[in-house]
């Protein structure tokens, strides 16, 4: 078992033909990945890694029985890709476009859950279920199949703590990259519920940073629900107030969403929390 | 994006929200026919204005200059006082609240107001605060304007200009590209009148492309943030004097996290983000340069770029720019082996890990080797 995504997804790349869409169709297929179809509007009847491309998603479901998208398109055009997989009937959808207007992001998050479509990001990585497959930009060579359960709201901090995890020969479950915006269609409570829930996840790592209040809710979600160990590490002790650390949800506003709250937080949860990265590796061997 | 109180007005006017009048003014001999009496009002993007002196009344033209001279130039906050807004004195009677924000954990909108207006809302009692979450595809119905009334408790000639303000705001809100719309003081004057005492906007910055004209408004950067900021270059200047450049936001504030922990401050927020593009490499390292850091610290875990390619990226940079300060690298990925012997090659400092890289750079600045 796995969280979200198993062997059994049939994945359809909305943005296919573009540099990344591209490159991450090739990097997915590699990864043992069914990657079934591709959309770009104006470019269908063409092959992208040999994976046929079409107009539409309806197209693309009907064709190729596609149940899961990954989203590459633009900004701009991001929105109206993800309700037309939403309306497709898709049930999973992972959206790595970054710089989503925040009311878009306000539009489409409520319209997808009342559809009973799951959506990962914005502003994410995607998600890797090791030995399995994946729906993102991760790096393949970083996973090992195993039973911890990762949940992040950032990408390369994920690879270095992945990366620490596999050296110690700590596997992965599933490893979701939540995004790092505001508003995201995964919370980090709602990914921990996930994997409290699958049998084959054993432990789970959270990795937070400022911004917000994911972290303290996921605290308090811990404390009452979930029975695995955790281990958690936080980005950003040494950010400074009222700037946006690289990430739009990744702000000390009004002296809320600190690092010094959310380690609290989780230390008062029972989670301990690591100073390093790559201290995560050696709490949760430990756990 | 933020917005000075007298443009985020203007704003307001033009969505029917009653504001004062005013004129604006960068220097005294410029205000003319200021509404009188007046208050004289700092145009900062932080809040305290009033604490820190920065609001005071006017009666006549004369007190008015003199008034905006003592406020012009004044510091706030970490920002100097370059604007006056010079508003029309309203006679308050009461204070209320309004704002629009979005709540994070419930993926909508929500509108907050309250019949205690004019301190900072942290300090009013939660009982005392109308909150009620819009759907964003639904908007203000009905039901929400009559519970936002019943709540106030305020007579029904001012409850009306409230709804309908609120109303207005949303519109705002939402047409905008907000991430903050608030009126605090929401101001009722003796004479039955609903006008907003001050006005904060803040409006999302991944909606900048739908708003062009607002992207010209100053941001209170640095010359050197405003230069990244126009190459697109995400770029924070910090107190410390490491120049710390990563790949990724969560890994460059994790890097400054860990650099801080052995001993070291961060100069810099520098995300390189996904590129290994040689002259995205090269702008970001001018960046930096200009910065002056006594130290470069680069971390670079290569997920999906190879890591000898990026070390020849910087390595390219470097030398086309005659860098001479000391520079640590720690580059992880594929062919990583290679990059750090081309790192080596060159004399550069390579490191294993970043808490190495970390201890590298503090042990370097304070000149060991």
């Amino acid at each position: 078992m796995a969280i979200l995504l198993t062997r059994s997804a049939r994945v359809v790349v909305q943005g296919i033909t573009g540099h990344q869409g591209t490159f991450h169709t090739r990097a997915m297929i590699d990864f043992g990945t069914k990657v079934v179809a591709g959309v770009t509007p104006g470019k269908g009847g063409t092959k992208v890694e040999g994976v046929p491309v079409f107009e539409s998603m309806e197209e693309a479901v009907r064709r190729k029985r596609a149940n899961a998208s990954i989203v590459f398109v633009p900004a701009p055009a991001a929105k109206d890709a993800a309700i037309e997989a939403v309306e497709a009937g898709l049930k999973l959808l992972v959206i790595i476009t970054e710089r989503i207007p925040f009311h878009d992001a306000l539009d489409l998050m409520p319209y997808a859950r009342s559809k009973g479509c799951a959506v990962i990001g914005p502003n994410c990585p995607g998600i890797t279920t090791p030995g399995q497959a994946k729906a993102g930009i991760m790096p393949n060579h970083i996973f090992l199949p195993g039973d911890a359960g990762v949940i992040s709201r950032s990408g390369t901090l994920t690879y270095e703590i992945v990366n620490a995890m596999t050296q110690e020969g700590l596997g992965q479950s599933t490893c979701v990259g939540i995004g790092g915006d505001p508003i995201i269609g995964t919370s980090m409570v709602e990914a921990l519920a996930l994997f409290q829930r699958d049998r084959r996840t054993k432990r789970i790592v959270l990795v937070g940073e400022i911004g917000g209040t994911a972290e303290e809710e996921a605290a308090a979600f811990i404390a009452k629900r979930v029975t695995k160990p955790v281990v958690a590490y936080v980005a950003g002790r040494t950010a400074p107030p009222g700037r946006r650390m690289g990430h739009a949800g990744a702000i000390i506003q009004a002296g809320r969403g600190t690092a010094d709250s959310k380690m609290k937080a989780f230390v008062d949860a029972g989670v301990p929390v690591a100073s390093y990265p790559r201290e995560v590796a050696t709490l949760l061997s430990a756990r | 994006m933020k917005f000075l109180e007298h443009t985020a007005k203007e704003i307001f006017a033009r969505y029917g929200i009653p504001v004062p009048r005013g004129v604006v003014a960068s220097r005294p001999e410029d205000i003319v026919d200021p509404p009188l009496p007046c208050m004289v009002k700092a145009q900062v993007l932080v809040g305290g204005r009033g604490k820190a002196g920065g609001i005071r009344p006017a009666d006549t033209l004369d007190e008015a200059r003199e008034v905006a001279g003592q406020i012009l130039g004044m510091e706030i906050g970490g920002y100097r006082v370059k604007e006056v807004y010079l508003a029309e004195r309203i006679d308050i009677a009461k204070e209320l609240y309004l704002s629009l924000t979005i709540d994070r954990s419930a993926r909508q909108p929500l509108l907050m107001a309250s019949a205690e207006g004019g301190v900072e809302v942290e300090e009013v009692p939660r009982d005392r605060i109308f909150m009620a979450h819009v759907p964003a595809a639904i908007g203000i119905q009905p039901y929400v304007a009559r519970s936002l009334r019943k709540a106030l408790d305020l007579p029904k000639e001012t409850s009306d200009q409230v709804a309908d303000i609120a109303r207005r705001a949303y519109e705002l809100f939402r047409k905008e590209d907000a991430e903050l719309v608030e009126i605090n003081p929401l101001a009722v004057t003796r004479s039955g009148r609903v006008v907003a005492g001050d006005a904060k906007l803040i409006v999302d910055d991944n909606a900048e492309y739908r708003h062009p004209e607002y992207s010209e408004m100053d941001q209170g950067r640095t010359p050197l943030e405003e230069e990244a900021h126009d190459r697109g270059i995400t770029f924070i200047q910090l107190d410390g004097d490491i120049g710390v450049i990563a790949n990724g936001a969560g890994l460059t504030m994790a890097t400054l996290d860990v650099l801080n922990l052995k001993g070291g401050r961060g100069g810099t927020f520098l995300d390189l983000g996904g590129t290994d593009d040689p002259q995205k490499v090269r702008q970001a390292f001018e960046i930096l340069i200009k910065a002056k850091p006594s130290v470069i610290l680069l971390n670079i875990f290569g997920g999906i770029t190879k890591a000898d390619t990026v070390a020849l990226g910087v390595l390219q940079a470097l030398e086309t720019m005659g860098v001479r300060m000391p520079v640590v690298a720690r580059i992880k990925g594929v062919n990583e082996d290679r990059a750090k012997e081309i790192l080596r090659a060159s004399g550069l400092r390579s490191a294993e890990t970043i808490e190495e890289a970390a201890e590298l750079a503090v042990n370097v600045r304070e000149g060991g080797t």
